[in-house]
Order: C-alpha cells, then sequence, then structure tokens
C-alpha cells in the first residue's frame, strides 16, 4: 500500500504537478531529475544554496522565503522517514513502523503542499538534479537511532516554524504554517515518548512556551544534511 | 412589543438566528420565564444583551488584547480542570491535594501521572504569562464556580460526571480541552501578526497544547496504568485515538459532546480574506485569493496513503465564536465568560 521508494515518489510527484497544473518545462525538470540512479548530485551554478536570493524575481517577499525555508526542512523530513521506512531497523517494536510510516506520510504530504503553495518560486525549480540528503550523523540500524534522529528532526521543525511564523506577511501563509506546525508537536511529542515515556514536553521551561529557533539557527543544525552550504545571507533577520 | 415576531423577522433574513443564540436552541427554555420575571421595561435590556451576544462578536476584527485574553480564559478553563483534578481548590497557585486528588492520581502509572502533572503546571504557566503579557488588561480571573466540567451546567451531573474520579473519563475531557486550545490558537494567530514578539509566544503556547494532546492520546491509547503507551499496548495501526487527529475523529473522546471540536467552524464577517475553517477531515490546503487551493488528496493519489494521513498531516484553526461555544460546554448557567 504504501510506496516509499525513491522512483514511485518521484512518479507521484509527476502527477502532483499535472493535477497542480504547474508548466510542462517543471515537469520536464523533475522528470530529468529522476530518471536514473544520479550517484553524484550536482547543483547548477554555485554550490551554495541560498535561501531567500535564488528566485530573483520574488526575493524580496519574506513569504517565499519562509516558504522556500519550510520547504526545505520538510523536503530532509521526508526524506529520512522514506530512508527509514523503506529499510526499518531490525529491532523496532511492534506498531513502531506504523507510527513512522505516518510519520513520514505526513512529511512528505507536507513537503508536496509546500511545493505547490511555491510554484514556480520553489528553491529547487533551479537545480539540474533533486538534492541528496546526508544522514550520515544518524544511527538508523537501530530502533533507537531512528526515534532519537526523528525526535531531533521533529524539535527543529517546531523550533522553525514557530521561529519563522513572524516573517510571514501573509494571513493565508501564516495560516497554513499554523496547521503544519501542530502536527510536527504532534509528531516530536510522539518521538519523545518513544524514547522515554513522560519526555513530551521536557524542553519546555517554566515560562510553559515551546522553543523558537531563529533561521540562522535551524541553519546551522540542518546543515550537516545537506549537499550544498546553504546561505542564509538573504535570510529575513527581522 | 412582540419578542417572537421580531424573531421570525430576523429569520427571514438570517435564517441561521436561532443557532447564533445556542446552537441547542435553550434560548426557548432560558425565554420561557422572562415574561413572568422581567417588567416590560427591562425586557429590552435583556434582549440587547441575548443580541449581542449572538452578533456583537461578529462586528470587527478583534484586537491583540482581544485574542490574549480570549486564550487567558482558555487557560483558565484548561488549568482550573487540571487543579481540581489534581491538586488544590482549582485556582492557580494552590497545590494542597484533597483525599479525591490522591484517590484519582492513584488510577494512574506513575509516568502518567508525572506527565499529567506536568502538563497542569504547563497550563499554569500559560494563564500567568498571558496576564503578565496583558498586564492592566488582563481579565479577572474566574471564579472556579463558573465552570463545570461534567458538562452539566452548574449540576455537576452532566455528561462526563465522574471525571475527577474516572481515570479514563479525566483522559477523555483532557485530549477534548487540548485539542480544542490548539485549534483555538491557530484560529488566533492572524490577529497577533502585527506584534512579533506576542504572535511568536502564542506559537509557542500552541504548540506546547499539541504537545500536551499528543501525550493524552498516547495514555488514552495505552490506558491510564499503561507507562509506555506509547511502544506497547494498542500501538500500531488500527489504534486509536491516533496522537494526531485522524479526520474527525469519529467525533472525538465522546461524540455527542465533543463533535463540534473536530467539526467545522463558520467564519465572523472580519475573518481575513483565504482563510477558512474547516472541519478536520479537511483534505484542501493552499487556498489563496482566487486560488481554491489543492486537494492533496485526489493529487496525490497515486502514493497510495490511507485516506486518513491527508487530513492528519493539518490541524485546522477555529474560529471564536465557534470555540466559545465549545468553551461554554463546561461553564455554568448565566456565565458570560465565554
Amino acid at each position: 500500500m504504501h510506496t516509499p521508494s525513491s522512483p514511485a515518489r518521484m512518479l507521484a510527484r509527476r502527477s502532483f504537478f499535472r493535477v497542480a497544473g504547474a508548466g510542462a518545462a517543471a515537469s520536464a525538470l523533475v522528470l530529468a531529475g529522476c530518471g536514473k540512479d544520479d550517484p553524484e548530485p550536482t547543483v547548477a551554478g554555485t554550490p551554495t544554496l541560498t535561501l531567500g536570493s535564488f528566485v530573483t524575481t520574488t526575493s524580496s517577499d519574506p513569504n517565499i522565503t519562509v516558504l522556500n525555508y519550510a520547504y526545505l526542512l520538510e523536503q530532509i523530513e521526508a526524506a529520512f522517514y522514506d530512508k527509514v521506512v523503506a529499510t526499518p531497523p531490525a529491532d523496532l517494536q511492534p506498531g513502531e513502523l506504523a507510527y513512522l510510516t505516518d510519520l513520514r506520510d505526513h512529511e512528505l504530504i507536507h513537503r508536496e503542499y509546500l511545493k505547490y503553495a511555491l510554484g514556480t518560486s520553489a528553491y529547487d525549480n533551479s537545480l539540474s538534479a533533486p538534492l541528496v540528503f546526508n544522514f550520515s550523523t544518524f544511527t538508523l540500524t537501530t530502533r533507537t537511532g531512528v526515534w532519537t534522529a526523528a525526535r531531533q528532526l521533529e524539535e527543529i521543525g517546531v523550533a522553525a516554524y514557530n521561529g519563522a511564523a513572524k516573517y510571514l506577511t501573509s494571513a493565508e501563509h501564516l495560516n497554513a504554517l499554523g496547521k503544519i506546525v501542530s502536527v510536527e508537536a504532534r509528531h516530536a511529542a510522539l518521538a519523545r515518548e518513544v524514547l522515554q515515556p513522560g519526555s513530551f514536553a521536557d524542553n519546555v521551561g517554566t515560562t510553559g512556551l515551546d522553543d523558537a529557533k531563529t533561521p540562522a539557527q535551524i541553519v546551522a543544525l540542518i546543515q550537516p544534511f545537506v549537499p550544498v552550504v546553504i546561505s542564509t545571507a538573504n535570510l529575513p533577520t527581522t | 412589543m412582540n419578542f417572537f415576531h421580531i424573531l421570525s423577522e430576523i429569520e427571514k433574513t438570517d435564517p441561521e438566528v436561532f443557532e447564533r443564540f445556542d446552537s441547542r436552541r435553550q434560548v426557548f427554555k432560558h425565554l420561557s420565564g422572562f415574561g413572568k420575571k422581567m417588567t416590560a421595561a427591562a425586557l429590552p435590556l435583556a434582549m440587547g444583551a441575548i443580541f449581542n451576544k449572538a452578533y456583537g462578536q461578529s462586528s470587527s476584527a478583534p484586537s491583540v488584547n482581544d485574542v490574549l485574553n480570549f486564550a487567558l480564559k482558555l487557560e483558565y478553563l484548561e488549568a482550573y480542570f487540571y487543579n481540581i483534578g489534581l491538586s488544590g481548590d482549582g485556582t492557580i497557585g494552590n497545590n494542597t491535594t484533597t483525599a479525591a486528588q490522591t484517590a484519582l492520581r492513584a488510577q494512574f502509572s506513575t509516568t502518567n501521572l508525572s506527565s499529567l502533572l506536568k502538563i497542569r503546571t504547563d497550563e499554569n504557566n500559560h494563564v500567568n504569562f498571558l496576564r503578565t503579557a496583558l498586564g492592566n488588561n488582563a481579565i479577572a480571573a474566574p471564579a472556579v464556580s463558573q465552570f463545570d466540567f461534567t458538562g452539566g451546567k452548574g449540576t455537576n451531573a452532566g455528561p462526563f460526571a465522574g471525571l475527577f474520579s474516572n481515570a479514563a473519563l479525566f483522559l477523555a475531557v483532557a485530549q477534548s480541552l487540548e485539542d480544542t486550545g490548539v485549534r483555538a490558537y491557530k484560529g488566533g494567530a492572524p490577529y497577533l501578526a502585527s506584534n512579533k514578539d506576542i504572535l511568536t509566544a502564542a506559537l509557542n503556547i500552541h504548540s506546547v497544547e499539541a504537545r500536551h494532546a499528543s501525550r493524552l492520546r498516547t495514555m488514552r491509547r495505552g490506558g491510564p496504568l499503561n507507562n509506555a503507551a506509547s511502544g506497547t499496548a494498542g500501538a500500531g495501526t488500527g489504534a486509536s485515538p491516533k496522537s494526531w487527529i485522524s479526520g474527525t475523529d469519529g467525533g472525538g473522546a465522546s461524540p455527542a459532546q465533543t463533535a463540534p471540536i473536530y467539526g467545522a467552524g463558520s467564519a465572523p464577517t472580519y475573518t481575513p480574506a483565504g482563510i477558512t475553517f474547516p472541519a478536520e477531515d479537511n483534505v484542501t490546503q493552499g487556498a489563496t485569493g482566487a486560488n481554491p487551493g489543492v486537494n492533496l488528496q485526489t493529487a496525490l493519489a497515486s502514493l497510495n496513503f490511507p485516506a486518513a494521513a491527508f487530513s492528519e498531516a493539518f490541524d485546522e484553526p477555529l474560529d471564536v465564536p465557534t470555540v466559545s461555544t465549545i468553551a461554554r460546554t463546561f461553564t455554568i448557567t448565566g456565565s458570560t465568560l465565554f
């Protein structure tokens, strides 16, 4: 029933593009990127991913910048769960693969939604091949390793959305972001629970408030997963 | 003055007039005594109050203080609930444990109890935080007696009677309150955008409510005495409730009372363009202006994901009037808090 493998995912993305009404050029771009195995994915032009300046016509729109930022985060999460669900650790406890599959589904849906919302402004439209994320810092052969990684990624997501919301100038995009961040928080709480029951909100301090991190802080946390240098030069700071 | 004649006239232009007064149409019960108890002179005043309640909230967008005070009321609702159940007399900061509270505590595993106490602490902290943020604009702390968590409107014998002595019922009401809180903060966020610090703080509370909801759902899934609820009993596909809202969750913990928590809201006239309040089973996202958005379930059909995943991936916002109606489930008759 699930189709976790990369080719299947790309196939699905093709049909998503059709329904979403994107141009033939965009479809061709994606098709070109998934035709065969790409052992060494290459990035067109400079090997620096500058969030916020990659689309000249909309570079001053903070909504597009934040959405691209969120899109990158969701790509990382989806790729992580895709990998885990495709090759789950042997010591998963009963029911845990179902949890991970739900998480994978949600993150992939988030990713595709943001791709839809960005349309031609999606940063990877200008890449010759999709980014292949690097999860070598994680231990994915044990359930503890997998859930520790999941916890880390989900907490990054919560703090990133909480910290970036204030840059949005569109009520609609703020509304959409809010719909996603609470699901990420539900994920984060579950990942914590699986590792240590009762730890669902251990990061919540004496004010009762969750974390919010700046884009610069988040980029430092996700850089190890991304095969190109992420520049924060064009991310909003106020 | 013929009150019912006026109502019938209004109904011609606003068919939902009765729903505005009270979704269960108890307005007629409330009105039955009016003629006897009140003089003709007092009647217009009472009517004014009724109409203000029905229509007043939709006249203009809430201010930042309005949103924060509304959030504060909801936090009082939550904090008093956990306080009454777990320690003290309900008020913020009173931690003396009664015999009844000790008995309820004993029905939870050690870890589950510590989780509930953590949630209780968070909610009390939310009250304190919002009071500090509002300063002199904060509403006065409502009396604990304003609330009846059994849903009995002050009889303490409503559909949730016994919730403070029954662990499963306690968790069911707790989940209902937290899921409501998540939707309420989400609905309020657009009105806080003018103050970035306040918006960020509100979102930081919002995600904590979601953590609470997620945790309460694992407790319900595994049972009050199951320490490792997330990893053992009931885990896996088909176990419910999930840690996230799946479809409309079958109406929630007690559908007769909790279905509106997962249902659609209704957009007040001041709602920003493009923002809607669909039920939690919504699968269409990204509507902006003239763009109707995309039905993700249709667009991503080839993934063969379970249909529910497309609703689970997004929590939906809820508008102030609808949240108020839900919150009034837990207030006594005559309370004007919500």
